[in-house]
C-alpha cells in the first residue's frame, strides 16, 4: 500500500512536525515500505483469535485510593523553559 | 418554544469528577483548589518512564454509577490513547477508553408534565480530567500565552454519554438533573457545578417533523449550570430553525456559549477534523470485571431518588410533588431530613425549602452545602412564627436576611426591631388611624363589600411596617366597623 504525499503531510500535521519536499518524499517512501512490511499479518488467519489488548498475561494490576505525598512546585518547574505564577507557561494556542 | 414543523434532537455528554482521594493513575491528592502545580508527580507530569497505575476505587464507583443508571457492566473493558496537542494534557495524549468501555446500554427516567419518559444511556467510560488552563489575555483567542496549573491532569472522570433521545432543551435539563440527582445519591461524585465537577457539552440538530434524515449536528461545550444548558439548547435550536426556514446551510461544528451575551459562538480552531488515533495504552493493563465483584458492589448500593421520594411521601406524608423536588438533590433531602427531625410540621418546612430557598439558591446560582442558613436556623425561624414573635410576612424579610448574612434568626429580629405587634391598644390605635383616613373603603365595606375589608386590613399593616399582627388586626377592624 502506497503512502500518498497528502496522508504524509496529514501525519506531519498531526505530529506537528514541519517537513521539507524532499523529507515528504523519503518518508512517504519509508512508510510505504514499513506498511507493505506489516500487511504480511495481513496473510494470517486470525479467524479464531480475539484482538490482543495487551501483550502480557496480566490483567487487573490496581492500586489502593491512598494519596501519597506530590512533588513541590518548584521541582514540578523545574524543566519548564517559562514560568509564571507558578504555572507552566506555554505559547498561544489557538 | 418547539415549533410544531420541526423535531429537535439532543444527545448530552456529562463529564464528573469523581470523589477519590487520588487521581486515576497516580497517588496525587484530587482535592479542588490548592497552589498550582502542588498536586503533581512525575506521573501525572508526563515525565519519561512513569508507568501509570489504575485506581482500583475508580472502577468500584464506574460500576456503581453504571447500576444506578441500569447499564450492562462489561466483563472486560481497557484503556486507550486519545491524542490530541494541547497543553492542558502533558504527554499529548488523553487515558480514555475507546470501543470496551465499562458500562453500556442504561437508561434513566425523567418526569416530563406528569408523565415518564426513559432516556437512554449509551456507554459510561472511564478516563482522566485534563489540566487548568489559565489565558494570559480575556479569552483563549486573544491571549498571546497561557499558564498551566496540571493539579486537575488526572482526577478521574466519569463520561456519561446519552442516546440522541431528548426532544427539547426542558427535557435537557431534566435529564441532566434527574442524572446529577443519581450521581449524588450514589455518593461518587459531589457534582458541584460551580466548582466543575459536573459539566456538560449538548449534542443538538433540528429536522423537519417526520423526517427520516438527522439534521446537521453541531456540538455546544461547557454548558456548566442548568440555566446555561437550557439557554444555550434553546438558542441553537432557534438559529436551526431560522436557517432552514431561510434556506440556509448550516455547518456542523463546535460552538461555544457566551453566557454574557446569551449566544453560542463558533469555535474557531486550526486543527482539522478530529483525528485522534485511539490505540490500547500499552502502559495499562485490561480490567477484567468479575460477577462478584459486580453483585458486591450492587449490595452497597444506596438510597436512590425514587426510592427516597417513596420514604419522604410515607413517613412525612408529604405530596407527590414536594418529595420529588425535595429529593431531586441527595443534600436538599438531607437539610429537610435535618429540619424535620428538630421541627416534626413536614409540610411547613417543605414549604420554605421549595418556596424561599429553592429560590434564593436559584437567584444566586448557589448550593445548598455552601447555604448561609443551617437547618437550625430555619428552624428556630419557624419556631419564631409559631409563638408569635414574628408574623409570616416578616419571616420573609428575616429569611432574606439570614439568607445574606447568616445571622440568626432571633439576632435579626432584635437588631431590625421586628418584633411583631400583639399590643392591644397599640393595633387599636392604627386601626382608627386607617379608619378615619378611609371613609370611602369604610362606607364600601358597611354597605357589603366584603373586599373592601382586605383593602383596611393591608393600610393598618403598612402603618406598622409588617409587624401588626395580622389577625388581630383583622379582628379589631371588623368588631369597629359592625
Amino acid at each position: 500500500m502506497a503512502i500518498s504525499k497528502k496522508d504524509v503531510e496529514h501525519v506531519a500535521l498531526l505530529s506537528r512536525l514541519d517537513l521539507t519536499e524532499e523529507e515528504k518524499h523519503l518518508y512517504g517512501e519509508q512508510l510505504s515500505a514499513i506498511l507493505a512490511f506489516m500487511g504480511k499479518l495481513q496473510e494470517l488467519n486470525t479467524d479464531e483469535i480475539s484482538p490482543t489488548a495487551h501483550i502480557l498475561p496480566l490483567q487487573n494490576v490496581l492500586r489502593k485510593d491512598m494519596p501519597r505525598p506530590s512533588i513541590d512546585q518548584g521541582e514540578a518547574l523545574q524543566n519548564a523553559p517559562l514560568q509564571e505564577k507558578g504555572m507552566f507557561r506555554v505559547p498561544r494556542i489557538v | 418554544m418547539t415549533d410544531s414543523k420541526y423535531e429537535v434532537v439532543i444527545g448530552l455528554e456529562v463529564h464528573t469528577e469523581l470523589k477519590t482521594n487520588t487521581k486515576i493513575f497516580c497517588s496525587c491528592s484530587t482535592e479542588f483548589g490548592g497552589e498550582p502545580n502542588t498536586h503533581v508527580c512525575p506521573g501525572c507530569l508526563g515525565m519519561p518512564g512513569v508507568l501509570p497505575v489504575l485506581n482500583k476505587r475508580v472502577v468500584d464507583f464506574a460500576i456503581m454509577a453504571g447500576l444506578a443508571l441500569n447499564c450492562q457492566i462489561a466483563e472486560f473493558s481497557k484503556f486507550d490513547r486519545k491524542h490530541y496537542f494541547y497543553p492542558d494534557l502533558p504527554t499529548s495524549y488523553q487515558i480514555s477508553q475507546f470501543d470496551q468501555p465499562i458500562c453500556k446500554n442504561g437508561y434513566l427516567e425523567i418526569d416530563i408534565n406528569g408523565e415518564q419518559k426513559r432516556i437512554g444511556i449509551n456507554r459510561i467510560h472511564m478516563e482522566e480530567d485534563a489540566s487548568k488552563l489559565v489565558h494570559g489575555g480575556a479569552s483563549i483567542a486573544t491571549s498571546s500565552y497561557s499558564l498551566v496549573d496540571y493539579n486537575r491532569g488526572g482526577v478521574p472522570l466519569l463520561e456519561i454519554v446519552s442516546e440522541p433521545d431528548i426532544r427539547s432543551p426542558e427535557e435537557a435539563r431534566a435529564y441532566l438533573e434527574k442524572l446529577k440527582s443519581i450521581l449524588e445519591y450514589t455518593e461518587v461524585s459531589d457534582c458541584k457545578m460551580q466548582e466543575g465537577s459536573l459539566r456538560c457539552d449538548a449534542n443538538v440538530s433540528v429536522m423537519p417533523k417526520g423526517s427520516k434524515e438527522f439534521g446537521t449536528r453541531v456540538e455546544i461545550k461547557n454548558l456548566n449550570s442548568f440555566r446555561a444548558l437550557k439557554k444555550a439548547l434553546e438558542y441553537e435550536v432557534m438559529r436551526h430553525i431560522q436557517a432552514l426556514e431561510e434556506g440556509e446551510p448550516l455547518i456542523q461544528e463546535t460552538r461555544t456559549w457566551d453566557e454574557n451575551k446569551g449566544i453560542t459562538l463558533s469555535m474557531r480552531t486550526k486543527e482539522e477534523a478530529h483525528d485522534y488515533r485511539y490505540f490500547p495504552d500499552p502502559d495499562l493493563v485490561p480490567v477484567i470485571i468479575s460477577r462478584e465483584w459486580v453483585e458486591e458492589i450492587r449490595r452497597n448500593l444506596p438510597e436512590l431518588p425514587q426510592a427516597r421520594k417513596e420514604r419522604f411521601m410515607r413517613e412525612y406524608g408529604l405530596p407527590a410533588y414536594d418529595a420529588s423536588i425535595i429529593t431531586s438533590s441527595k443534600a436538599l433531602a438531607e437539610y429537610f431530613d435535618a429540619c424535620v427531625a428538630l421541627y416534626p410540621e413536614a409540610k411547613t418546612v417543605s414549604n420554605w425549602l421549595m418556596g424561599d430557598l429553592i429560590r434564593s439558591l436559584n437567584a444566586e446560582d448557589q448550593d445548598i452545602r455552601d447555604c448561609r442558613i443551617r437547618p437550625e436556623m430555619l428552624v428556630e425561624m419557624l419556631r419564631l412564627i409559631d409563638n408569635k414573635t414574628i408574623s409570616g410576612k416578616i419571616a420573609k424579610t428575616v429569611f432574606e436576611e439570614m439568607f445574606q448574612s447568616g445571622k440568626k434568626p432571633a439576632d435579626i429580629v432584635k437588631e431590625k426591631g421586628l418584633v411583631q405587634i400583639t399590643d392591644q391598644g397599640e393595633i387599636e390605635a392604627m386601626v382608627d388611624q386607617v379608619i378615619e383616613a378611609n371613609p370611602k373603603s369604610v362606607e364600601d365595606f358597611k354597605s357589603g363589600k366584603e373586599k373592601a375589608i382586605g383593602f383596611l386590613v393591608g393600610q393598618v399593616m403598612k402603618l406598622s411596617k409588617g409587624k401588626a399582627n395580622p389577625n388581630m388586626v383583622n379582628e379589631l377592624l371588623r368588631k369597629k366597623l359592625k
